[in-house]
């Protein structure tokens, strides 16, 4: 290697790729381009409006939209104590609970329904006396939804949490401690700022995966048009008799999911390098 | 920071990874296969022995029968592997018009059938092997006491049906109209199974299913008859794929399913003769 081209490549900042890397990395691009590439292709375009505009996908839309975000809420709700336990907790069968709590994750999403049946179904573990006493039932409603996709989306959320809570210098936090700052001030203005990267990066990873979910949510949450139909089980559903609508449901997921994966991008995971290391 | 990054990107892979479960809970069962070390060509029929691998496409409705069809077809026919996909028969003529590899196709109803046939995706005329009826499935012995369809518009009973798209809602929705009943279902199911596990589970109170689906949960659910002038005749068309690979094969399995042999099995699931 030339001295003027190492000297080139500190000017620029950044390493050329070599060939062999590039091609594969390229192939890797083409790899996740091309279905939707397809999907693009084999669109519907001129039923395109009227399928858009009817009240059953507006229907599936609203109810994706709204069981999703409600599911990152509770992730971050729940998941962030959750996240500082197991980053912080000094307490025996620790990896056990982390293995514990992230399990949904790994397990297919059909089990995890009939897991949360056995939990909360009319028979299941606390379902019935919710059942009994209060004559509530959660299956076949919105907020079964709801659960479903918290119950496979807050690991991810946890996961990332706990690794910035980790990654962090303790020593700054000690240091607002021995200044008199309150544990709650230390924790919101110390903690908080140093790990929101990974905050936005976990609820965005988490709010994807609940967009997405179908195993969980149409076994234990089951299938109605305005209450529990999300928008990936109107796809399913509507690839068996009528896949131009199938597609045109597939490519409005695609759509949401892709605007607000390349918006958050930039202001929340990109903007990691930049973010402060400690104190403000 | 570092450390962190790190860690998401490894997230962000577990999430690719874990998003990797499809829409598709189409049940494949194991494959029979003759046991290589029986001497069978000597007992079986020498006229219809046939060989190679099936794979049969066929409806949810069908999953027990046409395991043990399977398993009879086997020993008429040593020589032959037979392998089954069982999933909403909607679901399959999706998967066959993709390009599936399926060698027959079995449908819960003519509809369906005429989607393969019209996409040109049948080989030849389907031929109806098999009828069936529905049923109100309650949980076990009755306890909401569930006498006929106009008691599943009963308010608080949690009634669950397969979705209109599915063959199974199809005949559902056409038995509630003929009796003029109006239900307000807690969820349309992707298939006739899936309902059976809600009532089996105790989540729902009733479903409309087939009669072989009940018969086939061996107690767990109660069946509550449908007296016939509401009831509907599902028939099952059954038929070899265009793009069949072992065609004989596959023909001859067609046959079987009519033959005196198949159709006994059949009746012994509570399947009605075509």
């Amino acid at each position: 290697m030339s001295r003027r081209r190492a000297e080139a490549r500190r000017r620029t900042g950044h390493e050329r790729l070599p060939a062999p890397a590039l091609v594969l990395a390229l192939v890797a691009v083409a790899f996740f381009a091309l279905p939707f590439a397809g999907l693009l292709w084999r669109a519907p375009w001129s039923e395109a409006w009227s399928i858009l505009t009817s009240v059953a996908v507006r229907d599936a839309l609203r109810l994706s939209l709204v069981c999703s975000l409600s599911a990152t809420a509770l992730s971050l709700g729940f998941g962030v104590p959750l996240a500082w336990l197991l980053a912080r907790g000094r307490f025996p069968g620790r990896g056990l609970i982390r293995a514990l709590c992230t399990l949904s994750m790994v397990l297919p999403p059909v089990v995890g329904g009939v897991a949360l049946f056995a939990a909360l179904g009319r028979r299941g573990l606390v379902g019935r006396w919710l059942y009994e006493w209060f004559d509530v039932t959660i299956p076949f409603s919105t907020p079964a939804v709801v659960i479903a996709e918290t119950f496979v989306a807050m690991p991810f959320l946890v996961l990332t949490v706990e690794a910035a809570l980790r990654g962090l210098d303790g020593r700054v936090e000690d240091a607002a401690r021995t200044l008199g700052a309150s544990r709650g001030y230390v924790f919101r203005r110390v903690t908080l700022p140093a790990i929101r990267p990974a905050l936005g990066a976990g609820a965005v990873l988490a709010w994807a995966r609940a967009l997405g979910e179908f195993g969980a949510t149409i076994t234990f949450a089951g299938n109605f048009p305005g209450t529990t139909q999300t928008l990936p089980l109107a796809v399913y559903l509507s690839l068996e008799t009528d896949p131009p609508e199938a597609i045109v449901l597939s490519l409005v997921l695609i759509a949401v999911s892709f605007a607000v994966l390349v918006g958050l991008r930039d202001r929340w995971l990109g903007g990691a390098r930049h973010a402060p290391a400690g104190l403000p | 920071m570092v450390l962190a990054m790190r860690r998401t990107v490894l997230v962000g892979l577990a999430l690719l990874a874990a998003c990797g479960d499809a829409a598709a809970p189409a049940i494949t069962a194991p494959a029979i296969t003759a046991p290589a070390t029986t001497a069978g060509a000597t007992t079986a029929p020498v006229t219809t022995a046939v060989s190679g691998t099936i794979r049969v496409f066929a409806a949810s409705s069908l999953t027990g029968a046409f395991t043990a069809l399977g398993e009879a077809f086997r020993t008429a026919n040593p020589g032959a592997t037979v392998t089954f996909s069982f999933a909403a028969s909607s679901a399959l003529v999706a998967q066959l018009g993709e390009g599936a590899p399926g060698d027959v196709f079995a449908s819960a109803d003519e509809a369906t059938m005429a989607k393969l046939v019209d996409a040109k995706g049948a080989a030849g005329t389907p031929v109806v092997f098999a009828t069936n009826r529905l049923q109100i499935a309650v949980g076990p012995g009755n306890p909401k006491g569930v006498t006929a369809l106009a008691d599943l518009a009963r308010p608080g009973l949690a009634v669950v049906l397969c979705a209109p798209q599915v063959p199974c809602g199809r005949y559902a929705a056409e038995a509630l109209t003929t009796a003029g009943v109006a239900v307000t279902p807690k969820s349309l199911e992707e298939n006739v199974r899936a309902v059976l596990t809600k009532v089996q589970l105790g989540e729902a109170d009733a479903g409309i299913v087939y009669e072989t689906d009940v018969r086939a949960t061996d107690g767990k659910v109660t069946g509550v008859a449908i007296p016939a002038d509401r009831n509907v005749v599902a028939r099952y068309p059954i038929v070899v794929t265009a793009g069949a690979r072992a065609p004989d094969a596959a023909r001859a399995f067609v046959a079987f399913t009519t033959s005196s042999a198949g159709q006994a099995v059949l009746a012994r699931f509570g399947f009605g003769a075509p």
